[in-house]
Parts: structure tokens; sequence; C-alpha cells
């Protein structure tokens, strides 16, 4: 699993964090952990989203990148940094 | 009230500097134990407040809400819900918050409320808070949360002084718990908390205009994809090279005290007491002493790792070595405990607490006793020292430094694939576990943290010197020396003891690989801890040939192995499962004997395999 989720938006607008490039700046509409390629399950990995901050309405930027397949993302979400895969990313909508 | 000793619980999450709190209030009045059944590190302390009310101190393991995803987070959630047996209900919760960063620490917070336990706030690292421009309407927001708060500074001496005070005030009026309303959170709930928390936020603090950008910066050179790894490359082998140059001197002066002061027993003891006194000099005091030469190396290597942990480095490290470690099948997370077992297995080990994916624990406890730990140190020194010239290659290079360099990268190496094989065929269904971390603000380390940190861990080095190496040390005394020879007896002493005949017993099997049955005696106090093996040799040897044969266990080695022997030898300890601790903490983190079989095995064949290869073909090579 690469982590490629289905890719019809509601919003053409809308993109999924894990798509983002470094210095992207956004704010978060949702979070969709449905299909992600993450190991979690979809309740568990929101779960955690959301314990790191990731709420509706937050700002996100991505900071840094991995060296390895731009992964992992160093995102700056409101005034914390989390690092994350881009697997996981993929759950957080924003535009 | 003021009676029995009152029961404080401090309360937070990750990197809001709880630590250097706790340990600002109890100063080194510390003790760390195992919470009963688990493994999770108890850490609790006392103080008295101004008043002179005696306070013990829990310090709860650290926590972003209390869902208990892994073994620490529960404990955190069933000692706050009073649910935890043998644990009593602390009297007061303090929670810990950055200053700096109050988003998550404050849907903690609300979440910590619905217990209705008597809770107070402590608004930490407020002096950074300061400096950056950030206030807080400290009124508004106790009235908003309906909690005492109280700022504190914990790395600065009087920081803590509004805590203890309001500790005392508010311990001298009586307080009820209310009914706990806690219930465990959906994500309805979670986001809930997280706006209410994020509009207390908005009502209170006012943020500068300027962000601070000096985290950032620091970032865009530490965290770049290319740089990021030199530097990372860089921190390692600085780390490396201070803990083997800067604790030579110490190292020299601890083993030439311990050759003196067996030298002063030796002479003052009356003619006569020929028994007592090898006992103190061979078995004792040159034993012991051994082991404790290495208590510089010990505190380098943990004053490194305390040392960027404070910084904030740590994380930044597992974000780099993510993606590469992630290859091997290892997550992020477990670059931290592989780099404590540099220093030791037995730490490294019980760090993999980080790791919430079972799996990767796994994986991490399995290879973790494949990294070069400072206990092999002496083994590698001694035999390098004794068998490989210190000649310089392409001007720069020590043959010397170029063998032991290899060493740690047959670990490394064999680390890395012992982990990929067993991705492949333990858990090749599985995808990988998730990465998911704060990165901290970067803050000046905690001179006084880090001092009592490398402090706990010697003290606890010198404890095991002191009580596992010792007895094991006599024993092996006592085995090379009974039964004494008959009078009239020809040849050393030695070979009329216990040693010998174990040895002899072990000899057939270890002669494909090389060893002889001094090796094969050596090994088996070396099961305590590897360089015990250094000093078994010694005493082994030094019974045999006298005391000047141990000054010099080097030079008799030379004589007596061949380089093939030698070269075997080494090759064992890379792998051999030679530390009943590390074992012992395997088994004890696994839970059940299975996992501390499985790595005694593997690691056993490994050691043997890698041995007989590599002794048969120095041999054919001719390298006597």
């Amino acid at each position: 699993m690469t982590g490629d989720p289905d890719t019809s938006q509601d919003n053409l607008q809308d993109i999924r964090l894990g798509h983002a490039d470094r210095g992207f700046v956004g704010k978060i509409i949702r979070l969709d952990a449905l299909v992600t390629g993450s190991s979690l399950s979809p309740q568990e990995l929101e779960q955690r989203l959301v314990e790191m901050g990731f709420v509706e309405g937050a700002r996100v930027e991505i900071l840094h990148e991995g060296t390895i397949r731009r992964d992992p993302i160093a995102v700056r979400v409101d005034n914390i940094t989390i690092a994350l895969r881009r697997s996981e990313a993929m759950a957080v909508i924003v535009e | 009230m003021t009676t029995a000793s009152l029961r404080l619980a401090l309360v937070g999450a990750p990197n809001t500097g709880k630590t250097s709190l706790f340990n600002s209030l109890t100063g080194s009045r510390q003790k760390v134990a195992n919470y009963p059944g688990v493994t999770v590190e108890r850490k609790s302390g006392s103080f008295v407040t101004p008043e002179g009310r005696s306070v013990t101190v829990l310090d709860l393991p650290g926590t972003y809400s209390l869902r208990g995803r892994s073994p620490d987070e529960e404990i955190t959630r069933d000692i706050v819900l009073g649910r935890f047996d043998g644990e009593a209900v602390p009297d007061l919760m303090l929670c810990v918050a950055d200053a700096t960063n109050l988003r998550l620490t404050l849907r903690l917070v609300l979440e910590l409320k619905r217990v209705g336990r008597p809770m107070m706030l402590v608004l930490n690292m407020i002096d950074i808070a300061k400096r950056r421009g950030v206030t807080i309407d400290l009124d508004r927001m106790s009235q908003e949360l309906g909690l005492p708060i109280v700022t504190s500074v914990a790395v600065r001496k009087g920081g803590v002084s509004e805590l203890l005070k309001r500790t005392d005030e508010f311990l001298a009026k009586p307080h009820e718990a209310a009914a706990s309303e806690w219930t465990t959170p959906t994500i309805a709930d979670l986001k809930a908390a997280q706006r209410e928390a994020d509009r207390i936020i908005a009502a209170v603090v006012t943020l500068p205009t300027k962000p601070d950008t000096l985290t950032n910066r620091i970032d865009s050179v530490v965290l770049h994809p290319v740089w990021g790894l030199v530097i990372l490359a860089v921190i390692l082998f600085v780390m490396f090279q201070a803990v083997f140059t800067w604790a030579q001197p110490a190292m020299e002066l601890l083993s030439d005290g311990f050759a003196a002061l067996g030298q002063l027993i030796h002479d003052v003891m009356p003619e006569g007491w020929g028994l007592l006194q090898s006992f103190l000099q061979n078995g004792l005091i040159s034993g012991v002493g051994s082991v404790i030469v290495f208590l510089p190396q010990i505190i380098i290597i943990f004053l490194f790792i305390l040392l960027l942990e404070d910084f904030g480095y740590m994380a930044r490290a597992a974000f780099l070595m993510d993606r590469i470690m992630g290859g091997a099948g290892l997550h992020g997370r477990a670059f931290i405990p592989l780099l404590s077992s540099f220093a030791c297995a037995i730490p490294g080990i019980m760090a993999t607490r980080v790791i919430d994916n079972r799996r990767d624990r796994l994986t991490t406890i399995l290879i973790a006793p494949l990294m070069t730990c400072s206990a092999r140190i002496p083994v590698y020194t001694l035999i390098i020292s004794a068998f490989v010239p210190a000649t310089t290659l392409w001007g720069f290079v020590n043959l010397q430094g170029l063998v032991m360099f290899g060493l740690y990268a047959a670990g490394i190496t064999s680390a890395l694939t012992v982990s990929a094989i067993a991705k492949f065929f333990l858990w090749r269904d599985h995808a990988p576990a998730p990465f998911m971390l704060e990165l901290p603000d970067y803050k000046m380390p905690r001179l006084k943290s880090i001092a009592i940190g490398v402090f706990t861990r010697a003290k606890m080095f010198l404890y095991r010197a002191g009580t596992t190496i010792l007895s094991m040390m006599v024993l092996i005394w006592f085995l090379a020396s009974f039964p004494q020879a008959p009078a009239g007896a020809e040849g050393p002493a030695i070979n009329y003891s216990f040693a010998a005949m174990i040895g002899h017993a072990l000899e057939p099997l270890l002669r494909p690989i090389g060893f002889n049955w001094q090796i094969a005696v050596a090994l088996i106090p070396g099961m305590a801890a590897r360089e015990v093996a250094v000093a078994a040799l010694g005493t082994v040897y030094s019974i045999e040939g006298g005391k000047e044969a141990a000054d010099q266990i080097g030079q008799v080695l030379a004589q007596k192995w061949t380089l093939a022997t030698a070269l075997s030898l080494l090759v064992w300890y890379i792998f051999a499962p030679q530390c009943a601790s590390t074992l012992a903490v395997i088994r004890r983190e696994t839970g059940g004997a299975k996992w501390m079989v499985v790595t005694f095995l593997y690691m056993l064949a490994l050691a043997y395999v890698a041995s007989f290869l590599t002794f048969n073909l120095a041999q054919a090579l001719g390298l006597h």
C-alpha cells in the first residue's frame, strides 16, 4: 500500500496534505481517514491526528521533507510542529 | 493533614518540561523503580514545602490524552482515575503545560478536569514565553478553566518557589474530590475539547506578532534532506570520538588507582595470609576495578544522549532516520533506543517503550543487543591492542581504530540484516506502523537536570558493578582457586581447579571455533556482564602465571593465542548473547520467556557460525 487514495474530491481546491509539497500553506477543512496508506484503523488514525492538533480550521504549513521520497514531512499545525509520514497525512484534507 | 506525607502527581503531555520540574522539585531525592507487574518506569521523589509539609511526588508518564494507547499511558490513566492497584490516588494533580505551547496540554487539562480530582495547572517555561512576547491573562485563564494556575521556570533556581507556596495554600484547606465524569473520549469529544481549548487560548493568550523563527532557522539546516544527514553523522562521530578519547585519561587514572590499591593490599598483608591476599587482590580489587574503569565512558555516552534529548534533537534524528530505518523494517522511533544500546542494551531495550506498535518494538528489542555496547569495549580493546599492530595506514588511519570501527560496523550491519529478515519472515503481512511525533522547539539543555540524569545512570552502573559483577568475580576467583593444587604438584595451580574442569568440559564444543579452555572458563562469568570476561581472563592467567602476568594480560594473550583465535573471539563478541541482564530485561519487557529464548538462540547461532568461519578462514590464510 503506497497511500494513494481515491482522488475524487468534492471540491477542486481541496487536496490531501499527503500530496502537498514543501512550502504548502493551507487550512484544514476536515479529516477523512477512510482511504489512506496507514496501518491504523480510520477511527484510530483520526483520533491520533486530532490529539496532535489536526482539527478543522487549523493552519498548516509543510516545513520540511525527509530525504527518501520526500517522506516523512514536518508540518506546522498552528503553533506546533508535528512530524508524520505522508501516508498518514493523506487523511488531512486541506485547502 | 500535616502529619502524613502528601501525594502529588505530575501529569502532562510530552515535551512540557515535566521531568525537569520533577528534578527541580526533588533534586536528588529520587527513586526509580518499576510499577508492579509492568515494565513502566516509576519515578518518585520527595520534598518539604516552605511550611514544612512533606510531600511525595510521582512523575507520571507523559501523555496527550487519557485514552491509554501504550502501557505507559495506561499507567497514567489508571493512577489518575484511582484504578491502579497498589498505588494510592494522588491528593493533588499538577498538570504541567509548556507556556509557549498550550494547545495540546489545554485539551488534556479539560479531559483531566472531568476526573474531578483536586488539580492545579503549572505553566512551565514561562520565562521563554515572556521572552518571545507571549502574554497570558492568568486570572482570566484560571476563571475559564476553573483551576488554580501557577507559573514556573523549572530550570532556574527559585523558579518553583511560587509553585511551592501555592501548594502549601492549596493543601492548607481541605479539598473534596468530585465524582469522576470521565469516559473514554470519542473523536467528537476530542474535537469539542480541542475547540474549547482553542477558544480559551484565543481569549487569554496574546501571541507575539513575530513568531519564534530560531527553531525554524535551525531546522532548515538540521532537517535538510542532505545537510541534516551530514550533521547527524558528524554528531555521532563526535560522540564516539568522545567516548574513546575523552574518557581515556580518567580511565587510566582509575585503572592505575586500582592497581595501586591491589599492590598496597599485597604489601601490608602479613605473610601466610596468601589465600585472603589473593582473594582481595586478584578476585576483588582487580575484578571490580576492571569494570569500574568503564564508568567514564558510560558517563560520557549518557551525557551526550541526555543533552541531545534535552536540546530537542532526538525527535529530529528520528525524523531523519525514519525512512532509512524503514528500509530495514524499523520505525524512526527505534533510532533512540538503538543509539542508547551503544552504551548498554538494557536502557536501550527499556527505551523501546516509546514505540507503541508491538511488532516494531519486538524487532527493535531483538536487535538492540547487536549494537556494540560499552561492555564489549574492554574485550575489544584488550584483544586489539594485543594482536593488531598500531600501524598507520595511508598516512592518517590507525589500524587499531580501523578494526574497532569494523567491529562496530559489523554489529550495525548484522542488526539491520536481522531486522530485515525478521520483517520478511515474521511480520510479512503487516503494514508499517505510523510515525507521528511532535518536534519540540529547541531549548537550551538544563544542566542540573542532565547532571541528575547522568548521576542516576552512573549510580545504576556502579550498583551493578557492586552486586552482580562483584559476586561473579568472587565466584570466578573461587572456581579458579579451588580445589587447591596438592603439595608438590607440577604446573600452575589453576590446572587443578574447578574452572579448569569446566573449561576442559566445554573445550570440545568450542575447539572448532578456536577457543582454548581458558577462554571457555572466562566465557562463563562473562554471562553476568561481557566486560567480566576480561577480568576473568586476567584472573585465570594471573593465577596461573603470578602477578606479573596480571599486569600484562595483553602480552600474555599475544603469546598464548594465535591470531586466528583472537579474531574468532572478537567475532564471537559481536554476536554472542553474553549478558544475562540483557536477557532478563528482554524477558521482562516482552512479558514472557519466548522472546528471550529466541534472542538467545539466534545470537548464539550467529556467534558460533561467524566465529567458526572466521577461525577457519584465518587458519587457511595462515594467520598464526
